[in-house]
């Protein structure tokens, strides 16, 4: 399958074609070239304003003082205030990861099974639990918990409950996708040799649809780690509550720090998304499945561009 | 194989951090529930330390109960946990800007109160126009969510005021960098807690000074635990006699804190 | 349950605010989306760079900081004042944030779609001589967004659903409702919980089901 936008590894099949054009448009000539220099040049000089604008108004307000970002150049607030934050984010993504992807297992091989009395019920807590947000999942958890059950809910685990059943559920839908994307003469022919269910699904199926779902698995769980911010609001002292809660009170900056913590936040995203892409690749090149990648649900998967992301 | 040795280091880890937040906390220690993000009450420093009013009590009563130096500990306890701390016995004792109420008296015991604040109003210095709480009518006040302050001032001025000026945001802090910039013109909470914000930033900001509501903060121990509670307010008492307790209001409210002169009287029940 | 009827007005206002919210975000990261999109395939590298730098920037910062940031930074910063009245100045705000953090999921669904048509549509727009702008408007696009109605929907569900971290700057929508209901009928959390969720399930169920048909009524024949 071709694709239409610049792709360096389509370019390099089609040697014909310079590298970095596409097909919507012609490879530029010389009055194409002097246009898009002057195009360039006004682009950036747009890009250079807008960024001088919001300096300065930064700068009038204020915050651009040395003493607000100072902070961030000390290694005992990064120790004590940010990490702190940043080890609950973590444990609360890391701990909610864990019980989802069982989870997404057990109600994703549930919804297919053969007895409507285990599919039905599966189906209707993943499907309920996609189509409500997290939030009030969350604010259910931490207000419900304590008067229904008497239970005192901390917010890390109003935080974890709610980051399991969403994710879960959205996990199971991956695990479906990716069982059902094994052809069909697998199980048959594994049926044919006398294997039980239980045994095609563990021998044969899961075998193969775990390769295949790995990408999108791991892109979900990328969702999870983001969705951990949402603890803010029931005060977890989570990564963006360091940032904006805790910094600024100790040093009333709360704009840098919002900004500080933003740059955490997408670093350690680009991590882990580094790894799904990475995974996608490694599953694609080793032909050990007979199944396609699949993309989480909803999601959109350009063909061939190796780059998956959750819809979120 | 190679996916399935990432899957297993990435559960390795994950299980590393599940256990490392699981064990915490020792016995012999004297754990004090505080805020961590309150300046001037309970606040969590670059350093590690704790400063603030709340923390200064906490500290006097730890050494008259006979705890001093490490093994004292603090524990953040923020307003929604404060109750089920106690009642779990996850912390001794709760100094963290914690009210007197009736309904909390029914799960937790009290000692003190050691310090009596009201609901007051935080304005920019050089606005004059707000003097009480009846100039709020037409000002943009800033509230934070979960918080009653701003329930006083809706049940006062009714839900069209709550549309047109009031805004709620994630705690007073997030209010600051508003009002400075006059998105909004006043702050209304307890004394204490503008006292607290303000002092960051002196001369900005002015502190009203004509509380419109009583909150005693106390401090919070396990409702059967009479004991304790006796001997925490002989503490309290021996803080207000000697000076110690003045000292902590001028050390952490600093030029506000000509609005908490005077000790509060203990109440024994 | 009685708690459920008694608020009925104040829940229907909710979720009024919420649908609103939903269609002014949606309607902008609509716009802004196919823009980014349009920049992610031009032929100036510079407007590539700024696309693909928006587009992984924002999809990698959390919802919640997004808004967060919005609703202290943006009003401190640009001096953006919509209205008078703080409850719609908010509102604004997180429209802002809203659509601004959607937009980088619908450029790529925009760029997916672009991807799936053939190559043959654009090198024949090329021959008759239609430079890129044309190209994209008159030829390129229209099959793409006809070819991402599915997946499109899937981002209006996400957004739907994420209306409720307007709850982070206050704006009293059906999250912020719900948790300020349980806070006063401490004893009905459950059936008021309910009562949320089918709510948003009326909301994002049928909105499924719509552009599952839409995709296959518009799909392109070839």
């Amino acid at each position: 399958m071709s694709t239409l936008t610049a792709e360096p590894r389509k370019t390099r099949k089609r040697a014909s074609v310079p590298d970095r054009v596409s097909v919507l448009y012609d490879a530029p000539g010389p009055r194409a070239r002097m246009r898009n220099t002057v195009l360039t040049v006004v682009v950036v000089l747009v890009a250079l304003l807008a960024v001088y604008v919001m300096v300065t108004k930064l700068d009038e307000k204020n915050q651009l003082n040395a003493d607000l970002w100072t902070p961030f150049l000390r290694g005992d607030v990064w120790i004590n205030l940010i990490l702190p934050g940043l080890f609950n984010t973590l444990s609360a993504a890391a701990v909610a990861a864990l019980i989802a992807v069982p989870f997404g297992f057990v109600f994703g091989i549930g919804r297919l099974s053969d007895h409507a009395w285990i599919r039905v019920p599966a189906g209707a807590v993943v499907e309920f639990f996609r189509a409500i947000p997290l939030l009030i999942m969350i604010f259910a958890v931490m207000y419900g918990g304590s008067a229904v059950f008497g239970l005192t809910v901390t917010p890390f685990m109003a935080v974890v409950t709610g980051l399991v059943l969403y994710n879960g559920s959205v996990l199971a839908e991956i695990v479906r996708a990716g069982i059902l994307s094994i052809p069909r003469g697998q199980s048959e022919a594994a049926l044919a040799i006398g294997l039980r269910k239980g045994q095609v699904m563990r021998m044969i199926l899961l075998p193969q649809g775990v390769t295949a779902m790995m990408p999108a698995i791991v892109a979900q769980l990328v969702v999870l780690l983001k969705d951990t911010a949402l603890g803010f609001i029931v005060s977890f002292e989570d990564l963006l509550n360091a940032g904006a809660r805790v910094l600024p009170s100790n040093f009333n900056n709360i704009i840098p720090a919002v900004i500080v913590i933003a740059i955490v936040y997408i670093i350690i995203n680009l991590i882990v998304g580094a790894i799904a892409t990475l995974l996608e690749r490694r599953s694609r090149r080793s032909r050990k499945t007979s199944a396609q990648p699949v993309a989480p649900p909803g999601a959109v998967v350009a063909p061939g561009s190796g780059d998956i992301s959750a819809v979120d | 194989m190679r996916v399935r040795r990432i899957g297993a280091v990435v559960i390795a880890m994950a299980a590393a951090a599940a256990s490392l937040t699981a064990c915490s906390g020792g016995s012999d220690k004297f754990v004090i529930g505080i805020k961590f993000d309150q300046p001037g009450l309970g606040q969590k420093q670059p350093d590690g330390s704790f400063k603030g009013f709340d923390v200064d009590v906490a500290n006097y009563v730890a050494k008259e109960l006979g705890y001093t130096g490490d093994k004292v500990e603090f524990k953040e306890a923020i307003s929604a946990n404060r109750e089920s701390f106690i009642q779990q016995g996850q912390v001794n004792m709760v100094i963290a800007t914690y009210s007197i109420t009736d309904d909390r008296k029914k799960k937790i015991g009290f000692a003190g109160p050691y310090l009596v604040t009201g609901q007051d109003i935080l304005t920019r210095a050089d606005d004059t126009t707000i003097n009480s709480v009846d100039d709020l009518k037409d000002k943009k006040v800033c509230g934070a969510q979960g918080s009653s302050s701003p329930k006083r001032l809706v049940d006062k001025f009714g839900d069209a005021w709550k549309g047109q000026y009031l805004t709620e945001q994630q705690g007073y802090g997030a209010c600051l960098p508003l009002l400075e910039n006059k998105q909004v013109d006043a702050i209304s909470t307890d004394a204490t807690i503008l006292a607290g914000f303000a002092t960051q930033s002196p001369g900005k900001f002015r502190l009203v000074g004509k509380p419109f509501s009583e909150e005693k903060y106390g401090i919070g121990v396990k409702l059967d635990d009479k004991d304790t509670r006796e001997k925490i307010n002989a503490a309290v008492e021996k803080m207000f006699k000697d000076g110690s307790w003045k000292k902590a209001v001028d050390a952490n409210f600093g030029e506000f804190g000509k609005f908490f002169t005077t000790p509060p009287a203990v109440e024994r029940y | 349950m009685q708690a459920l009827f008694d608020e009925f007005p104040v829940i229907l206002g909710a979720f009024w605010l919420t649908i609103r919210l939903t269609l002014a975000s949606g309607l902008l990261a609509l716009v802004l989306g196919t823009i980014l999109a349009g920049m992610r395939v031009s032929p100036l590298p510079v407007l590539r760079g700024i696309g693909t730098a928006y587009v992984n920037i924002v999809r990698n910062t959390p919802l919640t900081l997004v808004i967060v940031f919005c609703g202290l930074g943006l009003g401190l910063v640009l001096d953006v004042s919509f209205s008078t009245s703080l409850s719609t100045n908010y509102l604004w705000l997180s429209i802002i944030g809203l659509s601004a953090y959607t937009a980088a999921f619908v450029c790529e669904a925009i760029r997916a779609g672009i991807n799936t048509v053939p190559l043959g549509q654009a090198e024949a727009a090329r021959a008759i001589g239609l430079t890129f702008f044309q190209n994209l408007r008159l030829i390129v696009l229209p099959q793409a967004l006809r070819a991402v109605i599915a997946p499109l929907g899937s981002v209006l569900i996400a957004l739907i659903k994420n209306t409720t971290i307007a709850a982070a700057i206050g704006v009293g929508e059906a999250s912020l409702t719900m948790k300020t209901l349980f806070e006063s009928h401490g004893d009905a959390v459950v059936p008021i919980f309910f009562g949320f969720a089918l709510g948003f399930l009326i909301l994002t169920l049928p909105t499924g089901l719509l552009f599952t048909w839409l995709s296959k009524r518009l799909a392109v024949v070839r």
